[in-house]
């Protein structure tokens, strides 16, 4: 069974809550004491019908105050697959929100209510689901028992939001017509559509194809730890542990390590169930090399001939995601990428980007919580990387402030400046 | 070739890579073993991160003097096998030195008084990483928290306050006396860990499989007769056929009618199952609707 992690994004009212009780509860993953408590405080508050959003607004300030403050990870699986829910809310003050939820993403459901058409805020979804690099993107029509289960109403929503793709360098896009609350098209395909015959969401979620969605060309390996075990059958052991950032790497290959530029072979790959012949992306496993070299935490194992980029000056889009500071040219950061801890410089902001209209506000003096913009960065040490769009792994980053150890930035590296 | 992992292999790496990192980025973690399944799947995973060398930072067990003592059996046993070095914080002992204030009635549970024992415990010996076996699908506030849950001077938690965590990038900054608790298996739901005990045959307690014991009602929930835990008088106590799906404080764990005395039916039933694991079974989270919420906000687990 194979693991897919999806992103919501919508608001309440675009039924997302309702979507996702609906997946939950109809693929038997809610509980009945979870169901009981929803039930009796949909109750309490005069509710005319039981409100699924509270199914997913676990803390009491989001119950108290009725909106959706933070990430939430849900859970089910079928027989096909498992899912992974990152369950984020839709407001405009939540971009932060969202590009965390995307970040790990293979798949974005964008929801739109069918009476409403594509708004401002399902741009913005699909723009920052775009620039995140989600391979998949399934635009939900939600509330098409509110407009007659109408083909019309799809179809010029359905084009609205293509022709706005185009511009974008979005990938695989598929729609489907819903009513979260009456469960069409949502687990089973719905007799009041018949119109439209494409897969049940459901269906999509458990077919779509996301094996290709990998870099499995880049071969990438961040040491992340030496393991020495220093025992008497061990003696000489020294394996660089890491998780495969990209690419395919085989017991035998010659590799070049980052930053000394020797080269050696790898005359194994360890796990602890036994050697592997290869290793792949998102594995975990040790790395032994027939040469003593120099190798720490923070070295990137690679191909001679495949090398990501080396340097120290870089070129990024970034999400601020701080209320306390803004970004400005001249800040300084601790920057983490891969395995590497560096400091940082921001020489300049470029631009500010809007996250609605993808217009370019040049001459910004900052960028504040929840804004988008294009910076370069001077490093204090080379970091090995690539360009996000060709693997999201090596070609992120994130800033955090020296003072009060937050995560302030998330970065995506568009190449050296 | 396709190149694809299985769930539960894709969740073991991301794991993993969470040890390996903390591993590396920290002066002195912790792992929290109770003994119970969670953390007996977090020792599993950590061994495996760091084959063959032996697991480089100490077990820290919370001892509420509470406990079954098949729980205890198991868990000097594995302690013994692995080579880890374990530290024993008790409650009785924050009890003894006036640090907290049991509760004199029969039955009462030490569950709120574990907090303090931690908090002194992590203080004491300087852990800066703590790691544990909390996983999302366990809880409507768990949902909401990150893999690196970081934690203040007062070992708190503030929901509202948590750091964004993107990609794999995880940050663990902090300052002299604050800590970061670090949870490798958040992605993981109750019937991952069984699949996983189940596809590497790792032992367990025997409690969690169905057994005949004396039990008694209370509030609905079935509970062993225990010496921590006795029938209340004019409570009918009957032998019955149970298991536990988590093990925690003998006070106010309960069990669970259950036939299944194997792992696979152990799975079977789990997938059938209607009722989450804490809302079956642990009195402790019955308290108020944000019962969990409130007790982590103040350094619980």
């Amino acid at each position: 069974m194979e693991l897919l992690r999806f992103a919501t994004a919508g608001s309440v009212d675009d039924g997302k809550s309702t979507l996702i009780g609906r997946l939950l509860y109809d693929s038997k993953q809610i509980f009945e004491d979870q169901w009981d408590a929803v039930e009796r405080v949909s109750r309490d508050r005069g509710e005319g019908y039981t409100n699924l959003a509270l199914l997913t607004d676990g803390l009491r300030a989001e119950r108290e105050q009725g909106i959706t403050i933070d990430v939430a990870y849900r859970y089910f699986a079928t027989p096909k697959r498992k899912f992974i829910i990152a369950d984020t809310p839709g407001h405009v003050q939540y971009t932060r929100n969202m590009v965390t939820g995307a970040s790990m993403a293979d798949l974005a459901l964008i929801l739109v209510d069918a009476r409403m058409g594509i708004q401002e805020q399902s741009r913005r979804h699909a723009i920052l689901t775009t620039l995140l690099r989600v391979p998949h993107i399934v635009l939900c029509v939600n509330k098409m028992d509110l407009v007659d289960y109408s083909e019309d109403v799809f179809e010029s929503i359905k084009e609205e939001f293509a022709e706005f793709a185009a511009k974008l360098e979005t990938g695989d896009l598929s729609f489907v017509p819903i009513s979260a609350l009456n469960g069409d098209n949502v687990v089973t395909r719905s007799v009041n559509m018949p119109w439209y015959e494409g897969a049940s969401l459901l269906h999509l979620l458990e077919d779509v194809y996301i094996a290709s969605d990998r870099n499995l060309i880049d071969a990438r390996f961040p040491v992340q730890y030496v393991i020495r075990p220093m025992s008497d059958d061990y003696h000489d052991y020294r394996g660089y542990a890491g998780t495969v950032a990209g690419g395919v790497f085989k017991k035998g290959d010659p590799v070049v390590v980052l930053p000394s530029g020797f080269t050696s072979h790898i005359t194994s790959i360890d796990t602890a169930d036994g050697p592997v012949d290869e290793a792949f992306p998102p594995m975990s496993v040790t790395i032994r090399l027939d040469d003593d070299i120099d190798v720490s935490r923070g070295s990137m194992i690679c191909r001679p001939r495949n090398q990501p980029q080396v340097g120290q000056d870089i070129d990024a889009m970034i999400c601020w995601m701080s209320e306390l500071r803004s970004l400005k040219a001249g800040d300084r950061f601790t920057i983490k990428h891969t395995t590497q801890v560096a400091r940082t410089v921001v020489k300049d902001l470029t631009y500010r980007l809007d996250v609605n209209t993808l217009h370019r506000h040049e001459g910004v003096p900052e960028l504040k919580l929840n804004e988008m913009g294009r910076v370069t960065l001077r490093t204090t040490v080379p970091l090995f990387f690539d360009e996000y769009r060709r693997n999201r792994l090596t070609g992120s980053f994130i800033l955090i402030d020296e003072a009060t150890n937050t995560t302030v930035g998330a970065g995506m590296i568009l190449g050296a400046p | 070739m396709h190149y694809t992992l299985t769930h539960l292999r894709a969740l073991e790496a991301e794991a993993i890579h969470i040890f390996r990192e903390v591993a590396a980025e920290f002066e002195k973690p912790v792992l929290l073993f109770s003994g119970g399944k969670d953390s007996i799947v977090m020792l599993q995973v950590a061994r495996k991160a760091f084959h063959p060398a032996k697991i480089p930072f100490p077990l820290m067990h919370i001892d509420t003097g509470h406990n079954f003592e098949e729980v205890i059996e198991y868990r000097d046993r594995r302690v013994e096998q692995l080579g880890c070095r374990l530290v024993v914080a008790s409650v009785q002992e924050s009890i003894d030195k006036g640090r907290v204030v049991e509760d004199p009635r029969p039955g009462a549970s030490r569950n709120q008084l574990q907090t303090t024992t931690l908090l002194d415990a992590i203080e004491e010996n300087g852990f800066d990483a703590v790691f544990g076996g909390a996983r999302r699908d366990e809880e409507k506030a768990r949902a909401k928290e990150r893999v690196y849950s970081f934690r203040d001077d007062f070992g708190q938690w503030d929901p509202k306050n948590q750091r964004p965590e993107l990609w794999s990038l995880y940050n663990g900054r902090h300052r002299p006396g604050e800590h970061i608790r670090v949870f490798p298996l958040s992605n993981w739901t109750e019937l991952d860990i069984w699949q996983y005990i189940a596809e590497e045959n790792i032992p367990l307690p025997p409690i969690y499989f169905a057994h005949r014991r004396p039990v008694y009602l209370s509030r609905g929930m079935l509970m062993a007769v225990h010496k921590v835990a006795p029938a209340p008088e004019n409570t009918e106590v009957f032998e019955a056929l149970v298991r536990y799906r988590t093990v925690g404080d003998a006070s106010c764990t309960a069990a669970i009618e259950s036939t299944a005395d194997t792992v696979e039916k152990v799975i079977a039933e789990v997938a059938a199952t209607r009722i989450t694991e804490r809302g079956a079974t642990r009195a402790d989270d019955r308290v108020s609707e944000a019962a969990m919420e409130d007790r982590k906000k103040l350094g619980y687990f």
